[in-house]
């Protein structure tokens, strides 16, 4: 697919880069014209995948993460959150409802979100490499946006 | 992100405003399990109104409430809950254990 515009950013996997990471693609998504809704959607699954790869990736330790996002052909929007962490032993197992290893903190949600809000998630990983999250989001087309 | 606790009578509200990510998600349970301790709220309300943002974390912040009220044989509530907060909370079925109002 046709990569129309691209930024990338790397930070380190502080819970203080959840907020910037989500609000850095949601002013890149700004591009493409997204209502309220849409905007909301892709600030909540950054969220999510980013948290994951603060969370898990790095129990024990600060290491980085990279924030990928595209805009491609018709109005699509590819977001890509990587890390060189731990990996995910078991995807399939992950991505189930209530799942997780993180203890109370945490709900075990977040893949369920990603899937719910984006209209495409796929998940690489390989245990001692690190994960890769790749979103797609379709942005509506919207009356009397010249687009 | 702040968290304030009102409670008498063990009735407790919470309210909550802010960006509720994992971030932020701590600080709110910690301070949320200090004023379960003192006020032993039979009925809690969270208020959810002053929140502009929330992930999977507020869902585990919930989930924390309604586990420690029910210890005390209590119930929660959660009130003017915002658009997207609702929709992440929604997406995780939590409408099924919690009164949403």
């Amino acid at each position: 697919m046709k990569v129309n515009n691209e930024a990338q950013i790397k930070f380190m996997s502080r819970s203080a880069n959840e907020g910037f990471a989500r609000t850095a693609a949601a002013c890149f998504s700004a591009q493409l014209d997204p209502t309220l809704e849409e905007v909301n959607d892709i600030k909540t699954a950054v969220s999510e995948a980013v948290t994951n790869a603060i969370v898990h990736a790095y129990p024990d330790s600060i290491g980085p993460v990279s924030l990928r996002l595209r805009l491609l052909e018709d109005n699509v929007m590819e977001i890509r959150v990587r890390d060189w962490g731990v990996g995910i032993e078991d995807i399939t197992r992950a991505r189930e409802p209530l799942y997780t290893t993180g203890g109370e903190e945490r709900s075990g949600m977040g893949f369920v979100i990603m899937d719910s809000f984006m209209d495409g998630v796929k998940v690489l990983s390989a245990p001692g490499k690190g994960t890769t999250v790749t979103m797609l989001k379709r942005i509506s087309l919207r009356l009397g946006t010249g687009r | 992100m702040a968290v304030t606790c009102t409670g008498h009578d063990r009735n407790m509200t919470v309210s909550i405003s802010g960006e509720v990510d994992h971030h932020a998600a701590r600080k709110i349970m910690e301070e949320l399990d200090r004023q379960m301790e003192v006020v032993l709220p039979r009925h809690v309300t969270v208020d959810l109104g002053g929140v502009s943002f929330m992930d999977s974390s507020g869902i585990a912040v919930l989930l924390r409430a309604y586990k420690c009220a029910g210890r005390q044989g209590g119930d929660v509530r959660v009130v003017n809950v915002p658009d997207q907060a609702g929709r992440v909370l929604r997406t995780a079925g939590l409408q099924r254990l919690i009164r949403f109002e």
